[in-house]
């Protein structure tokens, strides 16, 4: 009896050590870099301009869309805005902006004072709808096909590598 | 220099351990009472040189010698004094150091105040305290080391996590420490009584005072922790089954079973190896919450940057400790065929002892769930409030009635008493006197509020019969009616806990059902390390027409740059009015968050109670 104690304890505590070693090497901040791969879920987000709204789905008729989160508060929304100019200007690629926590006129005023590259301009007034995208900061770029899967993920502002990466991805 | 001087003293401390194993290594075979002078000699140099490396960090951090990296990382100039003595142990290396000075300290008090002549038992216990010692040696010097120098040196530090520096802060860390590292003492000693045989009545002696002392610091360590979460991180609560809160209160539970188990060895009753068991899972359990720590496989509010390394040597470390530790038990443990009359003080207290089990295995599991299920299936989740509430709360109502009842059978006897008596039906008028005044229609909570004031009433009669016959076992009243007092007071708090959260501009007022708060002023300021915008805000009460003002503060800290919320709380002895705001970004409105939370103050004196009756009963053996 002894016995069996003696190996069913030394076996319980191995296979716990095991775990506990194998989750030292485990990711413990929250990535949302695996995303990538897959399609981004089904959202309804308020449109900007009105008060109709735009479903997600919808992206299905682009080549290549990208949504970017951005707030007229965020200063490196500011710096990568040139960047979102240039690549509006590709034939094959849609841009939606998403309005993340903003004050309207503030919006307004930036997009005056920058240019607007969006196509479609939408807002996320409290920011949970961004969360559904796996956004977790702003600025973020989401690059994505027609069957709405997730090519690119861009976490903090688009840099002009990034442009000439989305250009590249676009041309194939 | 100190860098060069506190390596120095911390190989010094490394070498005299050394020496400290191979003298007690060869002595304990050695068949005579007497222990050599040369063992306690370098014990005593042990201490120096351990104690003098601490004191060498202590100093950098008070003339900001930034020669050290650990001190360049983690202070600056600017801080007041107090926080950068406590700088010292806000982070890993320098926490660490604490750890191994508390290994020293204990291993020493041991040698000199333990008055068993077991020989073999105590050079033993020496032997294992020194192996462990050794150990966290090791790992200190290669890979976690507080006196690694840096050049050049930098004319400013980068600053200690405003969040740290707070006074209550600045001692929890210690506390605590002295509880769970207090316990490798008895870990020591439970490995050395099952090798060199002693009995089970000399060994519950001469643990039972380093179980008090160690159970007292967590407990009041844990005490401190709470109030810290209470006012600075500004949610009103003060316990959120953290994980890193649970690793300081596993040990506590083992702690508490250990407390009541050593009574009934004291009597030469039984449950030997059960108490060898508990010492060695206290320590254990201690390992194992610094290695969830430290290691970073949890996320936390407690923020120690993560390092798989570290997390690797703890892991490797409490494998060792574990397995040695299982080996030992098997192939020494002694022989117990007891049995035990079920209405005798001993089967309460084990009945009390196999909760305690019950409630650490809960608390173990949700833990540890997250961290296993990630590891083996990849989904994240997190196991929070309502786990705990759902499983810990019905098997209150045993434990407290065990604790009601259990210490009024005698020991070794099966008189059955009758349940009925003046205490009870005291109780119930009490209870159904409460339940006019809170009407809670929760079954569950009305009975644990119903067996906690049973176990007040029975405590406090209980200490007016023994006053009465003169013999009054004062310690075993206090702690058991700190705990009644602390489960009543949780629960009253948790009913009639009021908050709100709104956004208010300068100027408005809100009104909710009990109360008009209207914000007045905002005010800066700049205080030495920080800014501070301070809210003036003016509370009334509809009822009763009192009014209060409070006025919490954001800080802005640029020495990392941080931004926290302190909450301003108009506390008095029956109830809290606890304040928070917090700016919305690039607007002129501040989130509001207000709370009413009663009897906050009794239920900090309420553990307060429980931890004196620890202290109590150390006094009282000291004196016997």
């Amino acid at each position: 009896m002894k016995k069996i104690n003696y190996i069913i304890i030394s076996v319980l505590f191995s296979l716990l050590f095991i775990v506990l070693y194998l989750s030292l090497g485990n990711e413990k901040i929250y990535n949302t870099q695996d995303l990538v791969g897959k399609k981004i879920s089904e959202v309804e987000i308020n449109l900007f301009q009105s008060n109709e709204t735009f479903n997600t789905k919808e992206l299905t008729n682009n080549e290549f869309t990208i949504l970017n989160f951005w707030a007229s508060w965020c200063g490196p929304c500011r710096k990568e805005h040139p960047n979102l100019v240039r690549l509006s200007k590709i034939k094959n690629l849609k841009l939606i902006g998403v309005n993340f926590k903003d004050e309207k006129d503030n919006a307004r005023n930036f997009l005056r004072e920058n240019g607007n590259p969006f196509d479609i301009l939408a807002e996320d007034k409290n920011g949970k709808n961004s969360v559904n995208f796996g956004v977790y900061g702003i600025p973020e770029t989401i690059l994505i096909d027609s069957k709405l899967k997730i090519l690119k993920k861009y976490i903090g502002p688009l840099n002009i590598n990034d442009v000439n990466e989305i250009r590249k991805i676009v041309k194939k | 220099m100190l860098s060069n001087l506190g390596i120095l003293f911390t190989i010094g401390t490394l070498f005299t351990s050394l020496f400290i194993i191979f003298f007690t290594f060869k002595e304990f075979k050695v068949v005579n009472n007497l222990i050599p002078s040369k063992i306690y000699k370098f014990t005593l140099f042990q201490l120096f040189f351990s104690i003098s490396s601490f004191f060498v960090l202590l100093l950098a951090y008070i003339l900001s010698d930034f020669s050290l990296v650990n001190v360049y990382e983690n202070s600056h100039s600017n801080k007041p004094l107090f926080y950068k003595i406590s700088g010292t142990w806000g982070n890993h290396e320098g926490s660490l150091l604490l750890w191994i000075n508390i290994l020293v300290l204990f291993s020493s008090l041991f040698l000199f105040l333990t008055k068993n002549n077991d020989k073999s038992f105590k050079v033993l216990t020496l032997l294992f305290q020194n192996l462990l010692i050794t150990t966290f040696l090791i790992f200190l010097l290669t890979n976690s080391n507080p006196f690694s120098g840096l050049f050049p040196v930098p004319l400013e530090g980068l600053g200690l996590n405003p969040i740290l520096q707070d006074p209550a802060l600045a001692i929890h860390p210690p506390l605590l420490y002295v509880g769970f590292v207090g316990s490798s003492i008895y870990f020591s000693a439970a490995l050395a009584a099952l090798i060199s045989k002693i009995d089970s009545q000399s060994f519950a002696v001469s643990i039972k005072s380093w179980v008090l002392v160690s159970w007292f610091f967590q407990t009041v360590g844990i005490l401190v922790g709470s109030i810290w979460a209470y006012y600075e991180l500004g949610w009103g609560g003060y316990w959120f089954w953290d994980p890193v809160e649970n690793s300081s209160l596993m040990p506590w539970f083992v702690m508490t079973a250990l407390l009541h188990s050593i009574l009934v060895l004291e009597r030469r009753i039984g449950l030997y190896s059960w108490v060898i068991v508990l010492s060695i899972l206290t320590f254990t359990m201690s390992v194992t919450g610094t290695f969830l720590v430290r290691s970073g496989i949890l996320n936390s509010v407690h923020t120690f940057a993560s390092d798989p390394s570290r997390g690797l040597f703890i892991l490797s470390f409490l494998v060792l400790m574990v397995f040695s530790s299982i080996f030992i038990f098997f192939k020494f443990s002694p022989k117990e065929d007891k049995k035990y009359s079920i209405f005798s003080k001993e089967a309460f207290i084990i009945a009390n002892n196999w909760f305690m089990i019950f409630f650490l295995g809960v608390v173990l599991i949700g833990t540890l769930y997250p961290v296993l299920l990630d590891t083996i299936t990849g989904s994240k989740i997190s196991v929070g409030p309502p786990y705990y509430n759902l499983i810990l709360a019905p098997f209150l109502i045993p434990l407290l009635f065990l604790m009601t009842s259990g210490p009024n059978y005698k020991w070794i006897s099966n008189e059955i008493r009758s349940l009925f008596n003046l205490v009870l039906v005291l109780s119930v008028t009490l209870f159904l006197i409460t339940f006019f005044f809170i009407k809670e229609n929760n079954f569950l909570i009305n009975l644990i509020l119903f067996f906690s004031i049973y176990l007040i009433t029975q405590t406090l009669f209980d200490f007016y019969e023994s006053f009465k016959k003169k013999n009054i076992n004062i310690s075993r009243i206090i702690s058991h009616l700190g705990f009644g007092l602390l489960i009543f007071f949780i629960y009253i708090n948790h009913i009639f806990s009021v908050e709100n959260n709104f956004n208010l501009k300068l100027g408005e007022t809100k009104k909710t059902d009990y109360y008009t708060i209207k914000f007045v002023n905002l005010e800066e300021q700049s205080i030495k390390n920080y800014k501070s915008i301070i809210g003036y805000f003016n509370v009334s009460n509809k009822k009763n027409f009192t009014s209060k003002e409070l006025k919490p503060e954001i800080r802005v800290y640029d020495k990392p740059f941080t931004i926290t919320y302190e909450a301003s709380i108009n506390s008095n002895l029956f109830s809290d009015t606890y304040l928070t705001m917090s700016n919305i970004s690039d607007t002129d409105v501040f989130n509001i968050k207000f709370q009413v939370k009663p009897f906050m103050n009794l239920i900090w004196l309420s553990v307060l109670l429980l931890s004196l009756g620890g202290v109590l009963n150390f006094f009282k053996r000291k004196k016997r």
